[in-house]
Order: C-alpha cells, then sequence, then structure tokens
C-alpha cells in the first residue's frame, strides 16, 4: 500500500515552474526524505501533498484521496508542519492543543486523553501552562508537532521541522519520529541537515522541480565518485589548480581547510597523488583515505545536475 | 594607541562571566582564540552562546572576569574595537526593497566609508562574495544562501580583522553553505580571525578550534579532531536487527544512554558499551529482536558534542 502516489505532478506560479513532473512513490510506514538545494521545489511539493496548495496539473493521491479534488478531506487526515508554524504565542501550551484539536474536530471523550498523552510523548507535561511565545525554539518545535499529531493522523508532512534547533534537541524531535515510524505512521520530511536524512529509509534529491535521484542513504552515498583521499596542504589554492591535472583525478571538493580528491582506488592514488603533489612543490601535511558521507555525495550530485543544466 | 598588528589572540577571556539577577547566563568562562583562526563557539540554545558574544562585542558589561578583544579590554574601551570587529547575527537585517549595490551602500555609510572609498571598497567586496554581477538585483529576490553572503558582505565592508558570526547559515541548504564556509576561509587566508556559532556539526568540523559552552560553562576546547579522540564518553555501536522497536526497548531498559534510529539500523551510545558486545548481542536475542550485525563505529562530533552535554547536566 502506498501513502503517496503522485503521477507528472506540476506547478508553476505566472511562468516559473516550481515543480516539474515529479512522480513518486512512498510506502506506508516509510521514513522518506527530501533534500536539495533552496528553491528546488521541496516546500511547493509538499503543500501540494498537504492540500493547501492546487497542482497545475498532474494528480497526487495521498491516503487514498485525491490531492486536488477534496483537498478538505485530505487536511482532516494528514499532520502537516508548514516551515513556519504558526502557533499562538499569548495561548498556554496547553490551550494551543485544545484549539488545534478543535480545529481537526477531535471528538470531546478523547480529547483530554490525547492532550495528555501527546503532552508526554513531546516531554511538555511541564510547561503546560506556559505561554507558547515563552518556549525555547527546540520546545516550540516539539509543540508544533503535537498540535500536528492531534488528529492521530497516519501520514505526517513535515517541513524543515528542525531549522535553527540545536543538536541536542534535533535529537530528541528525531527521537519522537522514530516511535512514530514505529507505530506505523509513514512520515514525509524535508531538511537541510544531511545527518537527519541518514534517519530516513528513503532520501529523494530534488533539484529545479524533479526528484533526480532516490534510494536509501547508503546507496546514495554511494553516488560520490568513487573513493575518497582527505588532503591537507597549506597550498590549497594552487593545490586546487594542479589537480585535474593528476591523472586518477575524478573531482575534488573543498571542505574548511582540507581538500576531498575522489579518485576511483584510494589505496592505489594515495602513493601517486603525494608523488604528484610534491613534483609541483606543494607540500602535503597530511593525506588519508576516508568514507565519503551523505554530503559529500550532495555536493557532488548537485554539482553534476547543474553542469548538465548549463 | 599602539596596535600589535600580530597580536597572538584576537580574543582572550579570562573567567568571563554574566549573571542576570540569579540566572548565571556565563559562568567563569576562560579561553583564548588565535589570530587568523576560526573559532567554532557550539551550545545548546540558551547555553550562553550570544551572551557571550553581545559581552564581546562590548554591548553588555560582565558581571566580573575580562574579556581582551584585539588586544583592547572591551568592558573599558567599547568604542575603541568597533571599528575593528564586524558582527552578523542570527537575523541579520538587510532591507528587501533596497539593491545589493544599495544595501553595502548604507552598511558602508554606517561605517563611515564615503565617496570614491566607498565605491572601491563595495567593489571588492562584490568581488570577494561573488555578486558582482546581481548588484543591481533586488535583496529580496535573491536565494536565501545568496543573501546570506550581501549579509556577510556588509559585515565585512570595513574591513574588520575580527568577525563574529552567529549562527550565518541557519536554514541554508548544503551547497550554499560550502560556498559560504569556503569565503570565511578565504577571509581567514587574508588574516581576518572569525568566531563563529553553529547548530551544524559538519561546519562544526570545518573550524580550526572549537569550544562547547553549556549551562554557561565551557565544557571542552580542542580541535575538532582532538575533540572526537578525547573528549567521547564511551563508544558508538551500530546494530541491524529484524525488530528495531524491540530493540531499541530492550536497549533502553537496560540503561543505555543514547538510543537512536538510523533508518532501520540503531545507533546505541554510552560508556563502557565496546566491551559488552557479545552481552548486548545475546540481550537482543532474548528479547527477540532478531540482531543480524552489531559493531563499533567512529563516532560524529554530534555524537560527542550530545555526550557531552548530557554528562554535564547539573
Amino acid at each position: 500500500m502506498f501513502a503517496i502516489v503522485a503521477v507528472h505532478l506540476h506547478r508553476k506560479f505566472r511562468k516559473a515552474v516550481a515543480v516539474r513532473d515529479l512522480s513518486l512513490e512512498i510506502e506506508q510506514g516509510e521514513v522518506f526524505g527530501l533534500i536539495g538545494p533552496d528553491g528546488a521545489g521541496k516546500t511547493t511539493t509538499l503543500r501540494m501533498l498537504a492540500g493547501v496548495l492546487k497542482p497545475t496539473s498532474g494528480r497526487a493521491v495521498v491516503l487514498g484521496v485525491d490531492v486536488a479534488r477534496d483537498p478538505e478531506a485530505l487536511r482532516m487526515k494528514v499532520g502537516y508542519m508548514p516551515q513556519h508554524f504558526s502557533l499562538y504565542g499569548d495561548l498556554s501550551v496547553l490551550e494551543n492543543l485544545t484549539f488545534f484539536a478543535e480545529v481537526f474536530r477531535v471528538p470531546r471523550g478523547v480529547r483530554e486523553e490525547r492532550i495528555a498523552r501527546l503532552l508526554g510523548f513531546a516531554q511538555l507535561e511541564r510547561f503546560a501552562d506556559r505561554p507558547a511565545g515563552q518556549l525555547s525554539g527546540g520546545m516550540k518545535k516539539k509543540l508544533g508537532l503535537a498540535c500536528a499529531l492531534i488528529h492521530s493522523p497516519q501520514l505526517l508532512l513535515l517541513d524543515e521541522p528542525t531549522n535553527g534547533v540545536d543538536p541536542v534537541s534535533r535529537r530528541e524531535f528525531w527521537g519522537i519520529l522514530s516511535d512514530l515510524h514505529l507505530q506505523g505512521v509513514t512520515i514525509f520530511i524535508t531538511t537541510p541537515y544531511m545527518d537527519e536524512a541518514e534517519r530516513c529509509n528513503r532520501v529523494g534529491l530534488m533539484f529545479r522541480g524533479d526528484i533526480v535521484q532516490q534510494g536509501e542513504p547508503e546507496a546514495l552515498r554511494n553516488l560520490a565518485p568513487g573513493e575518497m583521499l582527505v588532503l591537507y596542504t597549506s597550498e590549497l589554492m594552487r593545490a586546487e589548480e594542479v589537480l585535474p591535472d593528476f591523472p586518477d583525478y575524478l573531482e575534488h571538493q573543498v571542505y574548511g581547510d582540507r581538500l576531498h580528491v575522489f579518485t576511483p582506488d584510494a589505496r592505489a592514488a594515495k602513493p601517486r597523488l603525494e608523488a604528484f603533489l610534491a613534483s609541483r612543490n606543494i607540500a602535503v601535511q597530511s593525506l588519508y583515505q576516508d568514507e565519503p558521507r551523505l554530503e559529500e555525495a550532495f555536493v557532488h550530485l548537485i554539482r553534476q545536475a547543474r553542469a548538465e543544466v548549463e | 594607541m599602539m596596535q600589535d598588528a600580530l597580536a597572538a589572540y584576537a580574543v582572550e577571556a579570562r573567567d568571563l562571566t554574566r549573571r542576570f539577577g540569579d540566572f548565571m547566563a556565563v559562568d567563569h568562562i576562560t579561553f583564548r582564540v588565535r589570530t587568523g583562526e576560526i573559532f567554532g563557539f557550539l551550545g545548546p540554545n540558551g547555553s550562553g552562546k550570544t551572551t557571550t558574544i553581545r559581552m564581546l562585542l562590548g554591548l553588555l558589561r560582565p558581571t566580573a572576569g575580562e574579556a581582551r578583544v584585539l588586544g583592547v579590554d572591551v568592558a573599558r574601551e567599547p568604542r575603541a574595537i568597533a571599528p575593528r570587529i564586524g558582527y552578523m547575527s542570527q537575523r541579520f537585517s538587510l532591507y528587501p526593497d533596497l539593491t545589493v549595490d544599495e544595501n553595502l551602500s548604507f552598511y558602508g555609510r554606517a561605517y563611515g566609508l564615503r565617496g570614491r572609498a566607498l565605491a572601491r571598497r563595495k567593489d571588492e567586496v562584490l568581488t570577494i562574495i561573488g555578486l558582482a554581477r546581481h548588484r543591481a538585483r533586488l535583496t529580496a529576490n535573491l536565494a536565501g544562501g545568496w543573501q546570506q553572503r550581501l549579509a556577510l558582505g556588509a559585515a565585512i565592508l570595513h574591513q574588520p580583522e575580527l568577525l563574529f558570526l552567529d549562527e550565518p547559515t541557519a536554514g541554508v541548504d548544503p551547497v550554499s553553505r560550502r560556498n559560504f564556509w569556503r569565503l570565511l576561509y578565504d577571509l581567514a587566508g587574508r588574516g581576518a580571525t572569525i568566531f563563529v556559532t553553529t547548530h551544524y556539526m559538519d561546519e562544526a568540523e570545518q573550524c580550526h578550534r572549537l569550544a562547547f559552552i553549556h549551562h554557561g560553562r565551557l565544557i571542552a576546547t580542542g580541535s575538532p579532531g582532538a575533540i572526537k579522540r578525547e573528549r567521547m564518553q564511551g563508544q558508538v555501536v551500530e546494530i541491524i536487527c529484524e525488530r528495531p522497536e524491540v530493540a531499541m526497548q530492550a536497549l533502553r531498559e537496560e540503561g543505555v544512554p543514547e538510543v537512536a534510529l538510523y533508518g532501520q539500523r540503531i545507533h546505541a551510545a554510552g560508556p563502557g558499551l565496546a566491551g559488552r558486545l557479545s552481552a548486548l548481542e545475546s540481550l537482543l536475542k532474548q528479547a527477540g529482536a532478531g540482531p543480524q550485525a552489531i559493531r563499533i563505529i567512529p563516532p560524529s562530533l554530534e555524537d560527542v558534542f550530545i555526550a557531552n552535554v548530557k554528562h554535564s547536566i547539573p
């Protein structure tokens, strides 16, 4: 069973195409992460799937509901947390939850018990009476998530829910998402954090309105070009200039004060690269092999996609 | 005033302290930032990062202790350092209805640049931040990563020796963040010192040195490599099994402090886990989790950060 099926989904804003002919299938119970550069169309995709924005063309069926035909029914079935989720700052945590329970027509009989459960879930019991405006950033996000869960949705659509949140609060937030995942809830999340993408079952990389790669995080990580050598040198700029002349060179990326050099066979290339740099009078401080992360693959794939367009 | 252009330290904080009523926002912190270094200042929200920066900028008086910034005691002579430092805050204030060029003119004038000097410096900055071709564009129409670069441009117009950046890349995609960091390295290469806060651990990995602050206290300082080697309290174990939900429950009941799900794999972290691999395996077997693979993996900087923060809760 699929929680989300999108076929040739398309959205234009005047002349600009935000989402281009996008097709996608998300299985029930999956945690799917959508990553991509700013302006790739991630938020527009999510808004269409949440039923708050009509597609220009194409179809999407979410939890069995056609998003264009019955957006109202859809909104009652999915939990949607937009990037700028609006809580009522002067209302308390408890009052915010009660308000959303009203909006989503949670039956009065179950309301109290459910709110209590969500407060526990989000570790917000102690703050039930605190005005939402006075919560820390991380707690606000957890309250936002609790509000999106008020009607026990089977699908969560989360748009960069952890922006600007510190690592400890992000881990807590993901702890909650893991629990929901283990309870069978489908989660569709956009994120600029590559370590969060690693926590998904599947990841889609979006570029200029379409998903250009998708797969398990391991599979995407393997799309990094070959193996990786980490090079420290005090002559980084000069090293960058000469590297493309190195016979085993595939690509390089600057990472802070070091270079990531990609090559088909790192072990074989290492002594050759040392000799090559020595022949160009570039002193090597340190050179070793390391595993490419999802981030290196992301940078590579986006560069490649850009090169194909330009 | 005599200035030693090659002073070894751009920032020296000794027992720097700030109290708000009963609340100790910053509690006797001591650290030094070397000239020309990119120094990462990390900590959870509310740990005292911004309060520390405000004291270093001379905007807030310390309750106790001392901060010397570019050799100047900031509490005594806050005005003396203002022209020599740059600051880009979490919510940098660019004017969306002005063009790129107009925003730079505005900030340039605020720093006292005029006429030909302003025009020349704007040209230089536009080249550094890579927006020379877009100087006539409305700021509101720039992509997020470009706005960040423009804000950085505004902060370096007056050629500051020391730059304070408070979460400059929040919400920016990995490619734009790489480009932004490349710029920071460029500036450091020209001799500027950079003091930066971030919640991105992949950015923290790019700093020369780091300091972790928590509840107003420094809990670790050092290079990212040294912190990962020396400050991890315990080990990280990756577990693949048939029923992760059962395994997570069993590990938590066993008292393993950190249990997190990565796709279908579990990362468990805590002191002494390396010596208990076979015990953990039989625990998971007994619980019916169906363990298939269990191995020690190197901790990420985030693992180290979280382990340190959790253990230092007073």
